[in-house]
C-alpha cells in the first residue's frame, strides 16, 4: 500500500515567549528535532509520548496548522511542506483534525447543526439539513442534536460532533489529537469502537496521537514513540508492544496500570530517562 | 481496631436543588488504602471534600455521619472541627499548579499548617519539611524549598504536595486523583511514594480515582459509586477477582488493556445503565419514605 | 452549576429591565422633547427666577422641577438635555466602539506588525490624560457638538482597542479557531464567523459603557464651555450654572446631576446584563 505522507528530517522550532528579552526577538525553542516516518494511507497510525515530547506539535505541522523549520512534509506526492496558506485552501478538506477538547473546538455560539455544515458549504459537500442530519447519524447522534449547542451536551457526545465535522468531507486523511483524554472510560469507549468502525468502513487514514500506550493497542496499526522530539522508536504494533526494542518504550508500557491484581507492580523500578 | 474514618448514611444536596451523595456508608482503617472510583458525577470528589469540611459553596450535607477518629464531626462547633480536620487530616490534590500558590516559595508552603495550625516553631516546622522533601526522594531539599512553583516539574510539584500533606502526620489522607495530570511513568513514581509513605506512618488513605488500573494497583479496599451512591464495595482483590454489581463488570471491560485489547473498551451498555437509574430511584424513593 | 446561573440569569434580568426603563424614557424624552416638554427651554423670564421644585414652598405649578436664575424651567432643560446627551453618546460611542474594535481584532487575532503598530499606537494616545487630550482637541477644532463627537471617538476607541485585542488574542488561540481553518475557512471568514460573535458581548458591554463615558464627557466639556452653545439645554451647562447657585437654589444643580448620574450608571448597567444575556452558556 501507498504511503499518504513522507516525512523527512522534520525541524519545527517555536519562539519562546517567556523568555523573550525587552527588546528583539524570543529565543526559538526547538521542539522536532529531525523526524522521518512514512503513513501508509488506508492505516491508523499511533503517536505516542509524555507531555514535552512534542506529539501535539507534529501533528499539527501535518495538517500544516504550524510551518516546520526545516525538513519535509510530502502528502499524496506533494510538497506542502511549505505551501502558502491560499495554496493550502484545496487540500485543507483532506487534511481534517478532531481536537482534544471537543469543548474548545466547537464554538460555542454556534449550533451543532451549523458547526457541521459550515465545512461541507465551503468546500462544496453539500451542508444541507438532510446531509448535516446523515453525518450526525453516521456518529450515533439522533438528527435532533443540529439545533443544540456545544454546552447542552455530554463530554462524549461533544467529541463525536468532533468527529461528524470532519468525516462529512470524506478527507484522506484525519488528525486525532488525544481524542479521548479528557473522557470518561464509557465514553471512551464509546468514542474510540466509533472511530474504529468509521476507520474500518471508509478507509481513513488517520495519524492518533495519545499519550496513552493502552488506547493505542486496540486502534493502530503501527506506532511512533516520541520521546523530546525524537522518535524512539517505531513499528508494528503487536511487535513494539511484545518485544519493545527501547527501554523508553518498555518504561511506557510498564508504568502502564492494568485493571487488575499485581503485588509486585508498585515495586518494580521505573526505568528513569 | 477502630476505623480511622467512618462515614454513616452520608447525603448531600445542592441546596434547594439535586441530591449528590446518596446514603453513602464506607470505612477507613489506620493502614488502609480504600479507593474510591466512579465516572464523572459521581460524587466521588465530594465526599473527600465532605470529610474535609470544603465543600463547594451552595453545596451541604444534609444527613449522615462523619467520624474521624471516632469523633462525631457534625457535632463540633464549626472552629474547632477545622482544628480537628486540621490535625487530623490532610490532602494531596488533583492539580498540582493550582494547589501552589505561584507566588509564594516551596518552604512556607509546607510548613504553613504545622506553624499556623499546630504551632510549631519556625525552626522546628523547617526541619520536618527537609526531612519529609528527603522522604520524597527529592534530592536538594533546601533548593526545592527556596524555589517558587513554576521552577519545579509537574512531577516535582506533586512530590511537594504529597511531602505537605505528611507533614503534620496525619492519620488519614484524602488523595483526590492525584495522578490524573501527570505522566504514566511519573504516576507510577508517585503512585509508589504514597504507598511506601503511607505504609511507613501507617495512615489511612481515601483515593479517589477514576482510573480502576490505579484502584488494582494502590488500594486494600474499595467503593464503586454512581450518581452518588456506592453501587458496589469490598476487599479490591475479592472485587476485581469476581466483580458482583454489573456495572462494576461493565466498567472493567470499558478499561483499556493493552494485553488484551479486543476484550476491553467496551462500551458500557444500555441495560445497565438503565438498572443503575432505576437503583437511584428507588434510593431517591426510599429517602422520601423515610422522611414522610 | 444549574443554580448559581439561575441566580444568575435573574441578575442579568434586572440588570436589563431597570436600566432599560431609565433609557427607554429618556430616549422618549428626546424624541419628543418638543411635545412633552412644559415650558421653552430656552425662554428666560425673571419674573420666575429660580423657583423651587413643586413640592416646596413658594413653588408657581407647572414649574415641577423649579427654575434656574434666569426663569428657564428645568425640567424642560433637562428634557431637551437628554437630547444631546444621547445624540453624543450614540454616535461617538459607535465611532469609537467602531474603530477601536476593528483595530482590536486585527491585531489581535493576526498578531505580528499589525499588533505591534496598534499597541503602539494604543500605548501612546493612552499616554495623555483623556480630559485634557479632549479639551484640546476641541480647542483646535472648535468648539461645538460635532467637534465633541469627534473628539470623544478619536480619545476613546483605544478603550476598545485593548480589550477586544486581548479577547481576540485568546480566541486566535482556541481550537475552534483551528478547526475552521482545517474546515477551510479563510482568515477573514474565520474572524468574522469565529472569532466576532464571541468577542461580541463584550463589545457591546464597552459600547454601553462607553455611551455613559460620552454622556459624561460632554458634560464635561459644556461645564468648561467648550461644546454648544451656552444657551443651548446640556447636562453639563445646566451643571456648571447650577454650582453658582447652590446655596440658594440646589434644584439648578441636583436635577440634572442626577439625570446624568441615572443615565450614566443605566448605561454600563444594561451593558452587563446584556453581555450576560448574549451568553449562551447562560441563555
Amino acid at each position: 500500500m501507498a504511503d499518504l505522507f513522507e516525512v523527512t528530517d522534520l525541524h519545527l522550532s517555536l519562539p519562546d515567549m517567556t523568555a523573550k528579552p525587552l527588546i528583539g526577538a524570543a529565543p526559538r525553542i526547538e521542539i522536532l528535532k529531525g523526524l522521518s516516518f512514512t503513513l501508509p494511507e488506508g492505516k491508523v497510525t499511533g503517536i505516542v509520548g509524555e507531555s514535552g515530547s512534542g506529539k501535539s506539535t507534529l501533528g499539527r505541522a501535518l495538517v500544516r496548522l504550524l510551518e516546520p523549520t526545516g525538513g519535509s512534509i510530502r502528502f499524496a506526492g506533494q510538497d506542502i511542506t511549505h505551501l502558502p496558506e491560499p495554496a493550502l485552501a484545496p487540500l485543507r478538506r483532506d487534511l481534517q483534525m478532531i481536537f482534544q477538547d471537543p469543548m474548545s473546538s466547537l464554538n460555542p455560539r454556534h449550533t451543532v447543526g451549523r458547526i457541521v455544515a459550515m465545512p461541507m458549504k465551503r468546500f462544496g459537500r453539500g451542508g444541507s439539513r438532510a446531509e448535516v442530519a446523515a453525518a450526525l447519524e453516521r456518529v450515533g447522534l439522533p438528527a435532533g442534536f443540529a439545533a443544540r449547542y456545544p454546552h447542552e451536551l455530554s463530554g462524549g457526545q461533544r467529541q463525536r460532533v468532533g468527529i461528524a465535522r470532519a468525516i462529512a468531507l470524506s478527507p484522506r486523511f484525519i488528525l486525532a489529537d488525544e481524542i479521548v483524554s479528557g473522557l470518561d472510560v464509557s465514553s471512551q469507549a464509546q468514542v474510540l469502537t466509533l472511530l474504529e468502525r468509521l476507520a474500518a468502513e471508509m478507509g481513513l487514514t488517520i495519524a492518533f496521537i495519545s499519550h496513552d500506550l493502552s488506547v493505542i493497542r486496540r486502534l493502530c496499526a503501527q506506532v511512533i514513540v516520541l520521546q523530546h522530539g525524537r522518535i524512539v522508536e517505531a513499528g508494528p504494533c503487536e511487535r513494539l508492544f511484545d518485544a519493545p526494542r527501547s527501554d523508553y518504550t518498555r518504561a511506557l508500557i510498564d508504568a502502564i496500570p492494568l485493571p487488575e491484581i499485581d503485588p509486585g507492580w508498585l515495586g518494580r523500578e521505573v526505568v528513569q530517562t | 481496631m477502630t476505623a480511622c474514618l467512618e462515614i454513616l448514611g452520608l447525603d448531600a444536596a445542592i441546596r434547594r436543588g439535586p441530591r449528590l451523595l446518596r446514603n453513602v456508608s464506607l470505612s477507613v482503617a489506620p493502614g488502609e488504602v480504600r479507593a474510591l472510583v466512579g465516572e464523572s458525577g459521581a460524587g466521588k470528589s465530594m465526599i473527600g471534600k465532605a470529610v474535609l469540611g470544603v465543600l463547594p459553596r451552595g453545596i451541604e450535607v444534609t444527613s449522615g455521619d462523619i467520624l474521624l477518629e471516632g469523633q462525631n464531626l457534625g457535632a463540633l462547633s464549626p472552629g474547632l472541627r477545622r482544628r480537628t480536620v486540621g490535625a487530623a487530616a490532610a490532602l494531596i490534590p488533583q492539580d498540582p499548579l493550582t494547589a501552589l500558590n505561584p507566588s509564594r516559595r516551596i518552604g512556607p508552603q509546607i510548613t504553613d499548617k504545622l506553624v499556623h495550625l499546630l504551632g510549631w516553631i519556625r525552626a522546628r516546622a523547617d526541619a520536618r519539611a527537609r526531612e519529609l522533601l528527603d522522604e520524597v526522594r527529592i534530592r536538594a531539599p533546601e533548593r526545592v524549598m527556596a524555589s517558587y512553583p513554576h521552577e519545579l516539574s509537574g512531577g516535582m510539584r506533586q512530590r511537594v504536595l504529597i511531602a505537605a500533606a505528611f507533614a503534620s502526620e496525619p492519620r488519614l489522607i484524602v488523595a483526590d486523583e492525584p495522578t490524573t495530570a501527570l505522566d504514566v511513568t511519573v504516576q507510577k513514581q508517585i503512585l509508589r511514594l504514597i504507598a511506601e509513605l503511607q505504609a511507613r506512618h501507617n495512615t489511612a488513605v481515601l483515593f479517589v480515582t477514576h482510573d480502576l488500573g490505579v484502584v488494582a494497583k494502590v488500594s486494600q479496599s474499595v467503593s464503586v459509586l454512581f450518581a452518588g451512591k456506592v453501587v458496589e464495595a469490598g476487599p479490591t482483590e475479592a472485587l476485581f477477582r469476581a466483580p458482583a454489581h454489573p456495572y462494576t463488570r461493565a466498567l472493567m471491560a470499558a478499561t483499556p488493556r493493552y494485553t488484551d485489547p479486543f476484550a476491553s473498551l467496551q462500551p458500557v451498555p444500555e441495560a445497565v445503565l438503565a438498572g443503575l437509574r432505576a437503583e437511584v430511584a428507588a434510593e431517591d424513593a426510599a429517602r422520601e419514605a423515610r422522611n414522610g | 452549576m444549574s443554580a448559581d446561573t439561575r441566580a444568575q440569569r435573574r441578575r442579568a434580568g434586572v440588570r436589563l429591565w431597570l436600566p432599560g426603563l431609565w433609557l427607554g424614557l429618556l430616549c422618549l424624552a428626546a424624541l419628543a422633547a418638543p411635545w412633552i416638554a412644559p415650558h421653552d427651554p430656552l425662554a428666560q423670564d425673571l419674573m420666575l427666577e429660580r423657583l423651587p421644585p413643586a413640592w416646596v414652598g413658594g413653588a408657581e405649578p407647572g414649574y415641577w422641577l423649579g427654575t434656574d436664575s434666569l426663569g428657564r424651567d428645568v425640567l424642560s432643560r433637562i428634557v431637551w438635555g437628554a437630547r444631546i446627551a444621547l445624540v453624543v453618546a450614540l454616535i461617538a460611542a459607535s465611532a469609537a466602539c467602531l474603530l477601536g474594535s476593528a483595530l482590536g481584532l486585527v491585531a489581535g487575532y493576526f498578531g505580528g506588525w499589525p499588533d505591534r503598530v496598534v499597541s503602539r499606537l494604543v500605548d501612546v494616545w493612552m499616554a495623555f490624560p483623556p480630559v485634557l487630550f479632549a479639551i484640546l482637541l476641541v480647542a483646535v477644532l472648535g468648539a461645538g457638538l460635532h467637534s465633541v463627537i469627534l473628539a470623544i471617538a478619536i480619545i476613546d476607541w483605544t478603550r476598545f482597542a485593548r480589550v477586544i485585542r486581548a479577547e481576540a488574542m485568546v480566541q486566535a488561540r482556541m481550537d475552534y479557531v483551528h478547526s475552521a481553518r482545517i474546515g477551510g475557512a479563510g482568515r477573514i471568514g474565520t474572524l468574522l464567523t469565529e472569532v466576532l460573535p464571541n468577542v461580541l458581548p463584550s463589545v457591546i458591554a464597552l459600547l454601553a459603557l462607553e455611551m455613559g463615558v460620552a454622556v459624561i464627557v460632554e458634560a464635561i466639556l459644556s461645564f468648561v464651555n467648550l461644546s454648544i452653545s451656552t444657551d443651548d439645554p446640556t447636562w453639563g451647562s445646566m451643571i456648571a450654572e447650577g454650582r453658582a447657585s447652590i446655596h440658594f437654589a440646589w434644584w439648578v444643580l441636583v436635577f440634572p446631576l442626577v439625570a446624568l448620574f441615572l443615565t450614566v450608571l443605566s448605561f454600563s448597567q444594561f451593558g452587563e446584563g446584556l453581555k450576560d444575556r448574549f451568553d449562551p452558556v447562560l441563555r
